[in-house]
């Protein structure tokens, strides 16, 4: 089954300093201008200290890069390979983490590998996007158009979602959901099935409702009025706004901002990271950070659609949509237009796996970019 | 195959409707930043100023009160409190231990400082005592080393450095409570204390000042990072009262264990010199916090200590009252300075006996001669041909029978009966024999202290509306008290029958006579049963007073003004169940009088 590659992989590798100098530099330059922000931040969040938390995100700003660069020098054919083995390896880690979640105190959803914090759910997300792209790849656009055709791709979304979602972690679950959903429109489904499926969860909604903790139930009542409970769970998404909108257009100043410094802004080194942002750099520094956030968003769809391969595009459009959740519902989220559901912002947010998780995905990426010319079968 | 392309071309499509959705989104969060940052930006720099600036009142220092030579009646004394911040100790039970050893702390002491350690975040300072003294503060900074995390605030507290004397004219300050009016944020200011009696309450405002403000930034827990702005208050207004310190501590000494009252008024100006109801008790205990033991015991006190006796007692007038009578008499020309009745000790009214206090009489005389001995019977024939509601107009032209408003509180009005009054109050008709008695000011008769002295004043002003104040006049005015329309000559009558009460023998306070370089007073006095004497004990002799309890002896009043031919001076004396106007009250409305032509003669001329 695998031979066909075989042959096609001698034939076609591309030499290191092809790999090399097929890197985007722009595009990393985008990564790290974004990087620096969040370092720069986090000196602020602290108060101007390096310590606790600028310094080991620039720490683990460097590893994300490492594991960047070697993933930029793959030969995209191993990601289509090992598609399915990482794939069922991440949702083996999401079982365990679940189980021993249940076993330790309470609903712990990590392993601690000692450097690092590993969260199963936040590979899952690359590892969801190379099954679905393995998978689309081999498949005709007749069965994908067919309710069976698409039945085992649905398999593998819902298996990881309900595992995430039960740990619980409804912000993950929902990412893992539309990120697959962006994939399963992006190769054709028929846009009446998502009309079907959004059907089905307007009319489970109210039964979803007894299912949610109730502190879940909080936050989406909490958001759909922040005012019912002000010191409460209401406080942030107030907060918050207060410290966005007192930015003004210019902000405070760097060090400056008044909410976050004087911690009424709750979680301002994580979640919140982009109201400080806004608070010490006004609009400008805002739109800023949403202006280099379009663009590597723009570029990562360029690469996508250079892609001379089915693989590499829908692996590059999944990610690329992964990053684009994030960003979109972070921001949105600390505006004050979605529920506070704990997503950080990646790279400006305090958060190891997030970096790494997200730099795997620019790596692969930038794979797919450097292999936009390598055909790959469809089998 | 060309499926295959199909499906490359849909992927390429879906894409990029995917990619720009994607992109379209992110610039639409850019109009909502529009709307926070620019659109509703003062909205959110005023909350978050809000947030971060925390608005503290200051307590301006209260208005000093001073008596009419500029002595303190009430003050601010320095006080210190020793506070603890948690946080910056590393033991708390160590510290307060060491603390302990320098100073002792009760048991509840203690216990409210756990409880308040727990309640509180570790920066907030917590109090550990109060109400220091300057040399206790100083013991506690001398062991600071051993006392980390422990300051010393200082603070005003409300001092009045005569205590008792002047409880019941200067009142006290006490802690704000719920009945008080909130029209000042000051008033919202934990440990802040207001006026809640006499001089303190009517010009609590004046006193009060205007408070002053601290801007602090606070951090969301509230911790103070750094002062912002500060504008000081305005000090409260100094208030220079009419009193005087000398004759108030002279009243009191008079009175001494007895329960009574004395006013002393400028006769001209209505300045109130001397104010004293005793007894009285410590101001300085009110404004530090009263225990529940001492309230009870000023509450069940047979003395009434918290009662003002000066305004809110309320007394038979007695025999005080019979100038009223006379004047009403020869006013409405019912009587004239010639007529003259006579006392057989007794008359008779219908079934009813009226007995004069002189049993065998006193024969002819006429009013000065009846004022002087204080002959019941000649005012009871006076009252009787008048009717009551003559005699109660011309009481009330004195001021009696309502209050006079002098601004301290719970003032009674007293009462002044007319047919009017007896029919609302009873529905009854008027007797005759009421009037008679009203004669000699028993009866419904009730009067004040302070309304006697108001009365007396007016007499002696010959006539003039003299209201009483506490505010020392402002002497480039000439006096513009208005006339009653009272007949000069009545007057003199009048004056002419207290002179000789005092001066002539045969007078019923002649034992309390004076002449200080040719002045004199004049005066009444009275004496009013608290209960009725039966016939059975006029019959087995009257008791002398000191026989019967307390509380059933007579009052004894007197009223007096002096120099006798220019009235500078009116007194009106009160003491509860002292026996005789004659022996008790008299001798202390005298030695009133005297001590304040003392001090006029001895006083540098001030006015």
């Amino acid at each position: 089954m695998y031979k066909a590659y075989e042959t096609s992989f001698r034939s076609q590798s591309l030499s290191l300093s092809e790999r090399f100098w097929g890197i985007s530099f722009s595009y990393v330059l985008l990564i790290c201008i974004l990087a620096a922000i969040g370092i720069i931040m986090l000196y602020s969040a602290a108060n101007g200290n390096w310590q606790p938390w600028a310094m080991r995100q620039a720490i683990r700003f460097g590893m994300g890069m490492a594991v960047m660069l070697v993933m930029a020098f793959m030969d995209v054919r191993i990601f289509l390979r090992y598609a399915y083995v990482f794939y069922f390896g991440v949702l083996l880690l999401l079982i365990i983490v679940e189980i021993g979640g249940h076993v330790g105190m309470g609903a712990q959803r990590w392993i601690n590998l000692g450097f690092i914090k590993l969260q199963p759910s936040e590979l899952m997300k690359i590892a969801l996007v190379l099954a679905l792209a393995r998978y689309f790849n081999s498949t005709t656009l007749q069965s994908i158009e067919t309710t069976k055709g698409i039945l085992v791709p649905i398999v593998l979304v819902i298996v990881p979602v309900a595992l995430v979602l039960i740990q619980p972690d409804l912000g993950t679950a929902l990412m893992l959901l539309f990120s697959a959903s962006a994939i399963f429109f992006a190769v054709g489904v028929q846009l009446w099935k998502f009309g079907v499926l959004i059907l089905c969860g307007i009319v489970s909604m109210p039964v979803a409702w007894h299912f949610l903790h109730e502190y879940q139930q909080n936050r989406v009542l909490t958001f759909l009025d922040p005012e019912r409970d002000p010191l409460g769970a209401g406080y942030h998404i107030i907060q918050s706004k207060i410290a966005l909108g007192s930015g003004g257009v210019f902000g405070k100043g760097f060090l400056n901002g008044t909410q976050s410094h004087l911690n009424f802004l709750p979680e301002k080194h994580t979640d919140f990271i982009f109201t400080m942002l806004s608070e010490e750099f006004g609009m400008i520094g805002a739109v800023f950070v949403i202006l280099i956030n379009f663009l590597i968003i723009a570029y990562s769809f360029v690469f996508a659609l250079r892609s001379a391969s089915y693989f590499g595009k829908l692996v590059a459009i999944g990610l690329a949509t992964n990053y684009f959740l994030y960003v979109m519902i972070n921001i949105a989220m600390v505006l004050g237009l979605l529920p506070v559901v704990g997503i950080p912002l990646p790279l400006i947010s305090y958060g190891g796996t997030v970096i790494i998780s997200v730099m795997t995905g620019f790596g692969i990426i930038l794979a797919v970019n450097t292999n936009r010319n390598i055909n790959i079968g469809k089998d | 195959m060309n499926r295959d392309n199909d499906k490359g071309k849909i992927l390429i499509i879906r894409s990029l409707i995917l990619g720009g959705a994607e992109l379209f989104l992110l610039f639409l969060l850019v109009f909502r930043l529009y709307y926070l940052q620019v659109y509703q930006a003062d909205k959110y720099k005023t909350l978050a100023d809000e947030n971060r600036i925390s608005t503290r009142l200051l307590v301006p220092p209260r208005g000093i009160i001073y008596d009419r030579h500029q002595n303190m009646l009430a003050g601010n004394e320095q006080n210190f409190q020793a506070l603890m911040v948690a946080e910056q100790t590393t033991d708390v039970d160590e510290t307060l231990k060491s603390f302990k050893k320098i100073m002792p702390l009760s048991k509840d002491e203690e216990k409210r400082i756990k409880k308040d350690l727990k309640r509180n975040r570790s920066f907030v300072p917590i109090k550990i005592k109060d109400n220091l003294s300057w040399e206790e503060a100083a013991k506690i900074l001398l062991n600071a080393p051993d006392l980390p995390g422990v300051i010393i605030d200082e603070g005003l507290s409300r001092y009045y450095p005569y205590g008792d004397i002047f409880a019941h004219v200067i009142g006290y300050v006490s802690a704000v409570d719920e009945s008080d009016v909130k029209d000042d944020p000051l008033l919202e200011v934990p440990g802040f204390k207001i006026g809640k009696s006499g001089i303190e309450r009517l010009y609590d405002k004046t006193l009060r000042g205007q408070a002053g403000n601290q801007k602090l930034e606070v951090n969301a827990v509230g911790r103070i990072m750094k002062e912002i702005e500060r504008v000081d208050g305005v000090p409260g207004e100094k208030i220079d009262l009419s009193l005087d310190v000398r004759l108030q501590q002279k009243a009191y000494e008079l009175l001494g264990e007895e329960s009574g009252a004395v006013v002393m008024m400028n006769v001209n100006t209505g300045e109130i010199l001397a104010f004293a109801s005793a007894p009285a008790f410590d101001p300085n205990m009110f404004a530090n916090g009263l225990s529940h033991d001492e309230w009870k015991e000023l509450n069940n006190n047979e003395r009434n200590p918290l009662l003002n006796k000066a305004v809110a007692g309320l007394y038979s007038p007695g025999s005080t009252f019979k100038m009223v009578v006379g004047l009403a008499a020869l006013e409405s020309g019912t009587l004239s300075k010639q007529s003259r009745a006579f006392c057989a000790g007794k008359m008779s009214l219908g079934n009813h006996t009226f007995h004069c206090w002189k049993d065998i009489g006193h024969g002819y005389l006429d009013m000065v001669e009846a004022l002087q001995h204080s002959c019941d019977i000649f005012f009871y024939e006076a009252a009787q041909k008048l009717g009551i509601n003559k005699i109660a107009a011309m009481a009330k032209r004195f001021g009696l029978g309502k209050k006079t408003n002098v601004g301290i509180e719970n003032e009674k009005s007293g009462l002044i009966p007319d047919t009017d009054w007896k029919m609302q109050r009873f529905g009854e008709p008027w007797q005759q024999g009421e009037s008679v008695i009203s004669g000699i000011g028993q009866g419904y008769i009730l009067t004040t202290p302070i309304q006697l002295a108001v009365m007396v004043s007016r007499i002696a002003n010959g006539g003039y509306e003299v209201n009483p104040t506490f505010r020392k006049a402002d002497n480039h005015h000439a006096n513009e008290n208005k006339s009653m329309g009272l007949a000069p000559q009545n007057i003199e009558i009048v004056k002419q029958g207290m002179y000789d009460v005092v001066n002539t023998p045969g007078g019923t306070a002649l034992m309390a006579r004076f002449n200080f370089n040719g002045q004199k007073m004049a005066g009444k006095t009275g004496t009013t049963q608290v209960r009725r004497i039966s016939m059975k004990e006029r019959q087995s002799g009257v008791l002398r007073q000191d026989e019967i309890p307390w509380k059933y002896r007579n009052h004894a009043l007197f009223v007096g003004y002096a120099p006798h031919d220019n009235p500078k001076y009116g007194v009106a004396v009160l003491v509860e169940h002292g026996g005789s106007g004659s022996s008790v009250a008299a001798p202390i409305g005298g030695k009133m009088l005297l001590e304040a032509l003392k001090l006029d003669a001895t006083d540098k001329p001030i006015d």
